[in-house]
């Protein structure tokens, strides 16, 4: 019975056994990280308003977006998936939520940009409720880790809002 | 390998195996790299896989102390009783 091949067996089961056991032991010690991020976008320029030919608002930015990420990455973190997102209230929805822009950002090194660019999927609007609006604008971020439960939370920015007319 | 060899080299392999996990764990961690981990486990598991698979001489040193034949043949095998009857009936 206690063959190579049995010992072989054995071994081989309880060390992945306790391999999957480290794997949890590592994400669990991603809750003892207490991230401090910090991200500012300022609209440098609307580069246009309009309202579509079907009746939608259209409107292309221009940001600046600047972040520092950095405290997100531990030990056990593969990438960071985040992305910017418009946020305002319209008479038929209480939330309207249009991605403008995202990254993934694959180390820690990278983690602490800087970067100026127009809205990189177009932001359309539900009708036409844009002109005079406010919202915010929301830094949203997945930690992806390498073992374990996915983190996502958010930085909300407000304080932004539309010319009152087209151009 | 021998009785007390079988257990020895349960015993080893599961002492070694958990003594590599905390210790890449803690490397793992304190050095914040989780490629660190896998590679300190991994070496952990082959070493260990060579000291407990193989059946190295050190596992055979409480040898079974089988009876000598001589004493064998003193109380012979108890035979199993075939009865004369059940023969003639077969027959």
């Amino acid at each position: 019975m206690h063959s190579f091949g049995y010992r072989l067996n054995g071994l081989l089961t309880f060390s992945v056994t306790i391999l999957a056991i480290m794997c949890a032991i590592a994400s669990l010690s991603d809750n003892l990280n207490t991230p401090s991020p910090s991200a500012e976008i300022q609209v440098m320029n609307i580069n246009w308003f309009q309202k579509q030919p079907q009746g939608n608002d259209e409107v292309s930015l221009t940001m600046n977006i600047s972040a520092d990420l950095q405290t997100l990455f531990t030990w056990n973190t593969k990438q960071l998936f985040i992305f910017v997102a418009a946020e305002y209230e319209t008479p038929k929805n209480s939330l309207n939520q249009v991605s403008l822009w995202d990254a993934i950002i694959p180390a820690k090194e990278h983690a602490k940009f800087w970067i100026h660019t127009s809205n990189k999927y177009r932001f359309v609007d539900q009708g036409n409720n844009l002109r005079g609006k406010e919202f915010n604008l929301t830094l949203h971020w997945h930690v992806m880790p390498k073992t374990g439960k996915m983190f996502a939370d958010k930085i909300v920015l407000t304080g932004y809002s539309f010319p009152e007319e087209y151009r | 390998m021998d009785w007390q060899g079988q257990k020895l080299a349960e015993q080893i392999m599961q002492i070694l195996l958990l003594v590599f996990a905390v210790a890449s764990l803690v490397a793992g961690y304190v050095l914040g790299s989780f490629q660190t981990m896998m590679l300190v486990y991994a070496g952990g598991v082959t070493l260990t896989a060579l000291i407990t698979v193989p059946n190295w001489p050190f596992y055979n040193r409480h040898p079974l102390n089988w009876l000598d034949p001589s004493e064998a043949e003193k109380h012979p095998k108890p035979q199993i009783a075939v009865s004369s009857k059940k023969k003639a009936t077969k027959k």
